[in-house]
C-alpha cells in the first residue's frame, strides 16, 4: 500500500515536515522519536516511541527498519541526524534513497540538488520502499487542523556503538534551520570573541541566529555547528546577512533559499555580489555598527 | 591492523559544472577529475593511523571505469599499500556501490572501512552507511577526531548540536568529516615509488540493478540580479521596505 511515514528525530521537525508530505499527497503518519506528539498535523496516525534521545544510528536504525516494512515512503527532514540514520535504515532493508528533496513530480520522481546546488538532478525511484531527506524550504506551511490519533510504539533499542560524551544545543538564539534572520561572518572577522561580539551583537539584536563559513570555523573562530554551506547546514531564513563572506560555490549552496540575502564586503570583486539581493562595498567593522545604530533609530 | 579506503573519482569540485545540452548528464569537457575529498582526508586519516601505531595495511578500492586508475594511483602515492580497482562501466547507485563494497569488505576483513561521509559530486552521503548496515558494522559518521583504544576506536563526530564522542568496537565503519584533517601534499618520490605498488583489476560481482536513476540534470533557476546600495541607512530602510527587518 501507498502511505508515507514521516520520522520526526526531534519534535519540532514533524511541523516542518508536513509540506513535503503533503506534496507526495499519499496519507500519512508521523513517527515521533522523542517528546510529545503534535495531533494537528493532517496524518492518518502519529506514533510516539517516547525515547528520552535518539540512540547511536545502528540501533535506532534496526528499529526503523522494522517498524518501515509496512511503508512505501520513509522521509525526514534533513539534517546531519536523518543523514546519518536514514541511509543506514535504507541499507538495512535494501532499498533506495534520495537526499536532499527539494520539489516533488510525482510520488516517484523527485528534484534534488547536487554538485553543491550547481546542478539541480531529477530522480526516479524504480523500487519501493523508498527512503528520502528533504529540504523544508521549498514546501508550504500546512494548515494546523484536525486530531490525529496517538498511539504508543514500544521501543527496545540497543546500539553496538557507545555514547560516550555529546554537546548540548547551546545558548538562546534561535536554531539555523528555523530562523527568521541569520547573521554569517568569515573569516575576516578574526578571532572567536570579535565574532561573537560583532557578528553575534547584531544576530542578537535582531532576534537571529549566527552562521559562518567554513574558513571560519576552520581557524577556530566559530563553532562547528554554525557552519553552513555544502557539508554545513542548509538554511532558508528571510534575511541572510553575510559579512565578510566572499561567496564561494560551497557557502552559497547552503544559502540560495533565503528570501533576501545581503552582503557586506570591502572587496568589490567579492562573487557573493553575484549573489546577493543588496550587496554594500564597505568593511564590515563600519558596517556593522552603523546597521546596530540605524536600527536603535528606528 | 587493516583499514579499507574506498576512493571516488569526481569532477573537481572547485570547477564550474554545466550541463549538457540535452539533461543526460554533465558536461565533463575540459574538467579535471580529482579523488572526492572526502575520500582523500579518510586516506590521509589512515596514513596516520600507521604511523601512530605502526601495523596497518591500507587498501584503497574504487569502483568504475579504468580511469579511475589514476585516483587509485594517487591514493598509492598518498601512502595507501595496495589498490583494487573494481572495474566496471556500469551505472551503480549508491546501494550498488555499498553491496560491492561490502562484498570486498567481507573478504578483506578489514577493521575499520573508512571512507568520505559524502561525494562532492552527487552529494549524496549514503554510501557509508549502506555499507555499515550491510556488514551490520558499528558506525560513526561526520568524524572529526579519531583515536584507537583496547579493541577499537573513540571517534568525535560532528553533529547538528556540536559534538558527540563514540565508542565502536572492532570491525567498525567511520565516514570521515572536513575538520578531521588536511591531506599531505605528495611530493614527486612518493608518486615514483607508487608506480611499483599492487594496483589489481577485477569485475563487480555484484549485479547493478540499481534502485534509482537520474531522469535528467539541468541548471537552477538563476537569482535575480541584485543592486547595490551606497549605505547602511539605506539598506535598513529597503529592508524594512520588504517587510524582513
Amino acid at each position: 500500500m501507498s502511505k508515507l511515514l514521516v520520522i520526526a528525530f526531534a519534535p519540532d521537525e514533524a511541523v516542518r515536515s508536513v509540506g513535503f508530505a503533503q506534496a507526495v499527497g499519499l496519507p500519512y503518519d508521523i513517527l515521533f522519536l522523542t517528546g510529545e506528539p503534535a495531533t494537528d498535523l493532517g496524518a492518518d496516525r502519529c506514533l510516539a516511541a517516547n525515547l528520552s534521545e535518539v540512540p547511536p544510528a545502528d540501533g535506532i536504525a534496526r528499529f526503523l527498519a522494522d517498524f518501515a516494512a509496512e511503508y512505501s515512503h520513509v522521509a525526514a527532514l534533513s539534517s546531519m541526524r536523518s543523514k546519518d540514520v536514514m541511509a543506514r535504515v535504507a541499507g538495512r532493508m535494501r532499498a533506495g534513497m534520495i537526499t536532499d528533496a527539494i520539489g516533488v513530480e510525482s510520488p516517484s520522481v523527485f528534484r534534488r540538488p547536487i554538485l553543491a546546488g550547481s546542478i539541480i538532478e531529477t530522480v526516479e525511484t524504480l523500487s519501493f520502499p523508498i527512503l528520502l531527506t528533504f529540504r523544508p524550504a521549498g514546501f508550504p506551511k500546512p494548515e494546523r487542523t484536525g486530531a490525529s490519533s496517538v498511539e504508543l510504539i514500544a521501543a527496545t533499542i540497543v546500539s553496538a556503538a557507545t555514547r560516550v560524551a555529546q554537546t548540548a544545543q547551546s545558548g538562546t538564539r534561535p536554531d539555523l534551520g528555523q530562523a527568521k534572520v541569520i547573521v554569517s561572518g568569515g573569516r575576516p572577522l578574526r578571532d572567536a570573541e570579535t565574532f561573537e561580539r560583532v557578528i553575534g551583537g547584531l544576530a542578537d539584536r535582531l532576534g537571529g541566529a549566527v552562521g559562518a563559513t567554513r574558513a571560519a570555523v576552520d581557524s577556530g573562530i566559530a563553532h562547528n555547528e554554525l557552519q553552513v554551506g555544502q557539508t554545513g547546514k542548509i538554511v532558508a531564513p528571510d534575511l541572510y546577512i553575510a559579512a565578510g563572506i566572499s561567496g564561494s560555490t560551497q557557502h552559497m549552496a547552503g544559502i540560495k533559499d533565503s528570501k533576501v540575502i545581503v552582503a557586506i564586503n570591502k572587496d568589490p570583486d567579492a562573487p557573493i555580489f553575484e549573489f546577493a539581493d543588496l550587496g554594500i562595498v564597505a568593511d564590515l567593522y563600519d558596517a556593522i555598527p552603523a546597521f546596530v545604530q540605524a536600527l536603535g533609530d528606528s | 591492523m587493516k583499514i579499507l579506503v574506498p576512493i571516488k573519482r569526481v569532477v573537481d569540485p572547485y570547477s564550474r559544472v554545466r550541463p549538457l545540452p540535452d539533461g543526460s548528464g554533465i558536461d565533463t569537457t575540459g574538467i579535471k577529475f580529482e579523488i572526492n575529498p572526502f575520500d582523500e582526508i579518510a586516506l590521509e586519516e589512515a596514513v596516520r593511523l600507521r604511523e601512530r601505531i605502526g601495523d596497518v595495511e591500507i587498501v584503497a578500492v574504487s569502483l568504475g571505469t579504468s580511469e579511475c586508475e589514476e585516483q587509485l594511483r594517487k591514493a598509492l602515492a598518498m601512502g595507501a599499500d595496495r589498490a583494487i580497482l573494481i572495474e566496471t562501466d556500469q551505472l551503480y547507485d549508491p546501494l550498488g556501490i555499498a553491496n560491492e563494497l561490502a562484498a570486498l569488505a567481507q573478504e578483506f576483513q578489514p577493521d575499520i572501512v573508512l571512507m568520505g561521509k559524502q561525494a562532492t559530486d552527487d552529494d549524496c552521503n549514503q554510501v557509508g552507511q549502506m555499507v555499515a548496515a550491510i556488514l551490520e558494522l558499528p558506525q560513526a559518521t561526520f568524524a572529526s577526531k579519531v583515536e584507537t583504544v583496547p579493541g577499537g576506536v573513540r571517534v568525535t563526530r560532528e553533529t547538528d548540536e556540536g559534538h558527540e564522542t563514540l565508542e565502536l568496537n572492532f570491525p567498525c565503519l567511520i565516514t570521515t568529516d572536513l575538520r578531521l584533517n588536511e591531506p599531505r601534499y605528495v611530493a614527486l618520490p612518493g608518486i615514483i615509488k607508487a608506480r611499483s605498488k599492487p594496483l589489481d583489476r577485477r569485475p563487480a560481482v555484484t549485479s547493478s540493478s540499481p534502485k534509482i536513476r537520474t531522469v535528467r540534470v539541468e541548471a537552477p533557476p538563476a537569482r535575480q540580479a541584485g543592486r547595490m546600495v551606497t549605505g547602511v541607512s539605506e539598506l535598513v530602510a529597503i529592508l524594512k521596505d520588504k517587510g524582513v527587518l
